[in-house]
């Protein structure tokens, strides 16, 4: 081959390596574009939130009672409801959506049943949950006659987030290594002590981490509730205690023009509730990441 | 031509009226649904000795090493036929408890697999799997089992530890001290060292030779000089048919059928 039969020339190749550089600043520009939007509007959202909510809250706004339907007073009473809805709906949903990931990775046949049941796990996290919230209503509320009450409310709350709570379990089985699972069995360990002992610590993290987003959802939620928790503003000394959440306050108040200032305030104290889930979430997801770079 | 010459201290006859039969395998037949991995394996394999497993990938010998504990019974589809026979015990009668049988065959891996639980924990899992509870006894087992593995200096300050800090060699020898923690008689090996170093690779191999002298030892292996150096047995697989076994320095000395020549003399495979 001689030099004229070269199909490149320096000059040549130093062109079109500018026309790609030229190229790859326009995608970053783009890009960079694109994450600021985001970012920015975020911001602006949690800004004014922030700042047409911070000057209600007080020490008082968070200790005292709820004061003619939230017009006075502060929002005591509420923030610890929501906590009962927490704890109530996960009791319900945790154990259950572990045993059903159980069920589905480990001790099911991998056939037709199983790949229905994943179709319809995966489109009920995707149905409104007004839906859920209608079918709470005539359900746990008429049905089983339990009216508007904690009870009602953590139960549907609970069939709420069982679709994310099943993936996220399912998934977190599943990265764990198969080498465990050998490993335990051919100790002569049973199934179920593989599981109890060796699966399931393994994939905590990433249960956790489902646990998390979950609490995040109940604290969020507010259309599966309108029709099953109620609208008590006492601190609920019952199951059968109509209560309200943080969310399902602030949609009262605003929806009903209660008070447009203790609504501020309200969603406020609500975004922190999340952002402070997020990053707990945010936390175990790394742990995850961790143990899956030790393999 | 070159091959291994070792001298493993057995001769043709010589040790093997004092040995017995650990394990019998008569006319085994394994099949993946339609596809037949295992064709007509007999075997005898003597107690306290080690017997190696060589053959290209894919012959069967890893399949034919997860029969010996029933492994193979977490494959869909897996169906297995003849018989395996432990001190005269058919182990796929319908009565065996495959738990204690597992107990009684350890097995190690070919990537190492500590569980993500302290040094102690995970020589104790196999113990307290079986019911032992008592702190003081499980200390014993820990660190015996520990020593016996040849790990037991290397670890003895980090017992609370997790084990995923230990080196690859480290863990693996972790692996076979698990097994040993559970007392089985048999140790199933699948490659125990291919994803080690030399050196790691060394202490393994010295560590088999040791524990010889207490248990059956069946060691499957891609790498021809570590059957050699290791084994007083060697069987040769191709294509799910066991072609030859023997005493180790006599099967790659002399190999009694030429496929085996071809293969230890790296023809192909």
């Amino acid at each position: 081959m001689t030099a004229n039969d070269r199909w490149s020339s320096k000059e040549m190749i130093l062109q079109y390596r500018a026309r790609q550089k030229r190229r790859q600043a326009i995608a970053y520009a783009f890009m960079y574009l694109a994450a600021a939007f985001a970012v920015a509007t975020m911001l602006a959202i949690i800004g004014f939130i922030f700042t047409k909510g911070i000057s209600e809250i007080s020490w008082e706004f968070l200790t005292s009672d709820v004061h003619d339907a939230g017009r006075e007073g502060g929002i005591l009473p509420i923030i610890i409801n929501t906590l009962y809805l927490v704890g109530l709906g996960l009791l319900f949903a945790a154990p259950l959506s572990v045993l059903a990931a159980i069920y589905m990775t480990e001790y099911s046949k991998q056939g037709i049943l199983i790949k229905i049941i994943r179709y319809f796990t995966s489109n009920l996290a995707g149905i409104p949950s007004i839906i859920f919230g209608l079918f709470g209503f005539m359900f746990f509320a008429k049905i089983l006659g339990w009216s508007w009450s904690l009870l009602s409310g953590s139960a549907t709350i609970a069939i709420v987030i069982l679709p994310t709570l099943i993936r996220t379990s399912e998934e977190a089985i599943l990265t764990v290594p198969a080498g465990y699972k050998e490993g335990s069995l051919a100790l002569g360990a049973t199934k179920w002590q593989t599981m109890v002992k060796v699966v399931i610590p393994t994939a905590s993290p990433g249960i956790i981490n489902g646990i998390i987003l979950g609490m995040g959802r109940i604290v969020g939620e507010t259309a599966a509730l309108v029709f099953t928790l109620g609208s008590g503003t006492d601190i609920a000394s019952s199951l059968m205690s109509s209560a309200r959440s943080l969310s399902l306050h602030l949609f009262i108040l605003a929806n009903e023009g209660i008070s447009t200032s203790k609504a501020y305030a309200t969603a406020t104290v609500l975004i922190v509730i999340v952002l402070i889930l997020n990053l707990i979430a945010g936390w175990f997801g790394k742990r995850i990441n961790r143990y899956k770079d030790a393999r | 031509m070159e091959t291994v010459m070792l001298d493993t201290g057995i001769s043709e006859r010589g040790d093997m009226q004092k040995s017995r039969v650990k394990v019998g395998i008569k006319k085994l037949d394994l099949f993946y649904s339609d596809f037949q991995a295992l064709k007509d394996v007999n075997m005898d394999i003597e107690e306290k000795k080690v017997t190696a497993l060589i053959g290209p990938s894919g012959c069967g010998k890893s399949t034919f090493l997860r029969c010996i504990n029933r492994m193979n019974d977490l494959i869909p589809g897996c169906k297995v036929t003849g018989d395996i026979l432990i001190d005269g015990t058919d182990i796929y009668k319908e009565n065996i408890d495959v738990a204690y049988l597992r107990k009684e065959v350890g097995m190690v891996f070919q990537k190492p697999n500590p569980f993500e639980l302290s040094v102690f924990d995970n020589i104790a899992y196999g113990p307290r799997t079986h019911g032992l509870r008592d702190k003081k006894k499980l200390e014993i087992i820990v660190e015996r089992s520990l020593r016996h593995a040849a790990l037991w200096d290397e670890v003895k300050d980090r017992l609370n530890k997790t084990a995923m800090g230990l080196s690859g060699g480290q863990q693996q020898r972790l692996c076979i001290a698990r097994v040993l923690a559970v007392e089985p008689s048999i140790v199933l090996m699948d490659e125990p060292t291919s994803a080690l170093d030399p050196i790691s690779t060394g202490k393994i191999e010295d560590l088999i030779a040791a524990l010889k002298n207490d248990y059956t030892i069946i060691i499957v292996t891609h790498n021809m000089q570590q059957a050699a150096r290791v084994s007083d047995y060697t069987a040769f697989f191709l294509l799910g048919d066991m072609i030859e076994m023997g005493p180790t320095t006599r099967v790659f000395q002399l190999p009694g059928d030429k496929r085996t020549e071809d293969y230890i003399t790296g023809r192909f495979g």
